[in-house]
């Protein structure tokens, strides 16, 4: 099993979701985040005054998957989240030791 | 008030003043007129509850939101009684050209009946009494963010007694300004300038919040400030148009000129936003707002729709400079922009109400054997007076505050935010 971790741009997760659901992904978490990476921060003007907003809203998406979906799930969020503009995000893909769903108790690749 | 008076002429000024002052038992209650203060009381009340409370609380961080909130609220409550105790008097009353008696402390000697003018004389009583409620907390603008909150109480109370209510008297109240003919329809001098100047003392006493200037936080909330901003808007036509103490003609155009200043300077603010940084922003466009609002508020009644017009242009112009003058080249840290937009707004509409009042430009006429010049001079006393006067006293009144009750929170009470260090809540429960 593979854990799919990626930061998107909020706007894009919409098309994220659509993109995964497509190919039959059936579950996900979501998180707001912030952070920053090459995009640095921004910096906002209010009456004249620059604001300096250091960390950069975005979301979190996170998959749990059997390892041979793992790549076109990569593939899908890469082409769905991409804009081209810096900020884009980045995907991680972590490898899985075990997993159980609590209702049934279910493990492994069953459990997810 | 005086623009009431001022249809009759400057020469009958003090005549009028003295048809205030005391209720004057010759005259009927105007029912029109009274349904019309009665109305103009609401409208700014609501200026203030809870028109400024959000306006400001939009513009500061959230943990800090609350507190704005309660600053406005709690100012309210105590200018209320404080007004009723003797303020009211302190600044209605007859008393000497610099300060008013005590005659009618606890409204003592007003009955249902008692008139001031052709109204009510608990009407013109409630109707002052807001005035006397968003003065100081137009002030909150100044320290939000840093301040103890009892600090907050104590100086504004102080601030009533001793600014608010002899710059009243002077003005409005039958004093020496008002002898001299200055105008201010609306409060450009006992409103504005007042809450503007003690504003920038307050923060040179203070310090500025943490991180100034390069590490604040953007506002919490531009939208909460835009709907405050809009109930401003809508409450100054009781301000203003209130002012004419009358349901006539005066009241009609003051509505007019002061929507057509606030409009005018709102654009006036996006203009120049828009040249300079890309892009027009709410909250430039809603600080565009009240600046022509401040701004034609001395000159309201006085003005035609060209000087209207004219005022909107100064106003968003010279505060939108003095904003940036304020913050980046003096460096006071006068958070929420109160000198710069209503300081520098309600001096500037003074000066302007002498020239815009010309017949030649569409006003009422200045009076017989009055030249814009001598009335400028006029004005510019009365400006003068009322700043240096409001200086000197919140220079004291902030010190005394500081050796009672001490003045700024704590660094760990401004980390933790004003909302629960003060107040044991906060505004956002998510």
């Amino acid at each position: 099993m593979k854990l799919i971790m990626a930061i998107i741009k909020p706007f894009k997760l919409d098309a994220v979701r659509s993109a995964l659901t497509e190919i039959g992904v059936e579950g996900m978490t979501v998180s707001e985040v912030k952070g920053f990476g090459r995009q640095k921060g921004q910096t906002e003007i209010y009456r004249g005054a620059e604001y300096n907003v250091e960390f950069v809203p975005k979301v979190r998406i996170e998959i749990v998957i059997d390892n041979d979906r793992a790549e076109r799930i990569v593939e899908a969020i890469r082409q769905s989240a991409h804009t081209g503009k810096i900020g884009d995000g980045k995907i991680f893909v972590y490898d899985v030791e075990q997993a159980v769903r609590i209702r049934t108790g279910e493990t492994g690749d069953d459990a997810v | 008030m005086t623009g009431n008076t001022y249809r009759i002429g400057v020469a009958m000024l003090a005549l009028s003043i003295t048809a205030f002052a005391f209720p004057a038992s010759a005259a009927e209650l105007n029912g029109a007129n009274t349904a019309w203060i009665l109305t103009s009381t609401a409208l700014v009340l609501f200026m203030t509850l809870p028109g400024l409370a959000l306006f400001y609380g939009g513009l500061v961080q959230a943990k800090n939101v609350l507190s704005v909130l309660m600053h406005c609220f709690a100012i309210a409550c105590l200018a209320s009684v404080l007004w009723l105790f003797g303020v009211y008097s302190l600044a209605f009353d007859e008393g000497n050209a610099w300060i008013g008696g005590l005659g009618k402390m606890m409204l003592s000697g007003v009955s249902f009946d008692s008139l001031s003018g052709d109204i009510p004389e608990s009407a013109f009583f409630m109707f002052q009494m807001t005035f006397a409620i968003i003065t100081p907390a137009l002030i909150v603008g100044a320290y939000v963010e840093r301040i103890r909150f009892s600090a907050v109480l104590m100086i504004s109370a102080l601030w009533l007694i001793f600014v608010y209510a002899p710059v009243c008297h002077w003005v409005w109240g039958g004093g020496w300004l008002a002898e001299m003919g200055v105008m201010d329809f609306a409060g450009g001098l006992v409103v504005h300038a007042t809450a503007g100047t003690s504003a920038l003392v307050i923060v040179k006493m203070l310090g500025a919040r943490p991180g100034y200037p390069a590490q604040l936080r953007p506002p919490h909330s531009p939208g909460m400030t835009m709907i405050g901003a809009a109930m401003l808007w809508v409450g100054w036509f009781g301000f203003n148009a209130g002012s004419a103490l009358a349901a006539n003609g005066s009241a009609g155009m003051t509505m007019a000129v002061t929507h057509i200043s606030a409009a005018t300077a709102s654009l006036v603010w996006i203009v120049i936003e828009w040249l300079k940084f890309g892009k027009p922003s709410l909250i430039g466009v809603v600080t565009g707002m009240v600046a022509g609002l401040a701004t034609i508020t001395p000159a309201s009644g006085f003005v035609g729709p060209l000087g209207g017009f004219c005022i909107g242009l100064m106003g968003g112009f010279i505060c939108y400079g003095a904003v940036g003058l304020v913050k980046e080249k003096l460096g006071f840290d006068d958070s929420l922009d109160v000198f710069a937009v209503h300081g520098v707004g309600g001096i500037l509409g003074t000066l302007a109400a002498a020239v815009f009042a010309s017949a030649g430009l569409g006003g009422v006429g200045l009076a017989e054997g009055v030249s814009i010049g001598d009335q400028l001079g006029v004005q510019f006393t009365g400006v003068a007076a009322t700043v240096i006067w409001s200086i000197v006293a919140t220079l004291i009144i902030v010190a005394i505050t500081k050796a009672v009750c001490g003045l700024r929170a704590s660094d760990d009470e401004m980390n933790e935010g004003l909302d629960l260090s003060y107040h044991g809540e906060r505004d956002y429960n998510f």
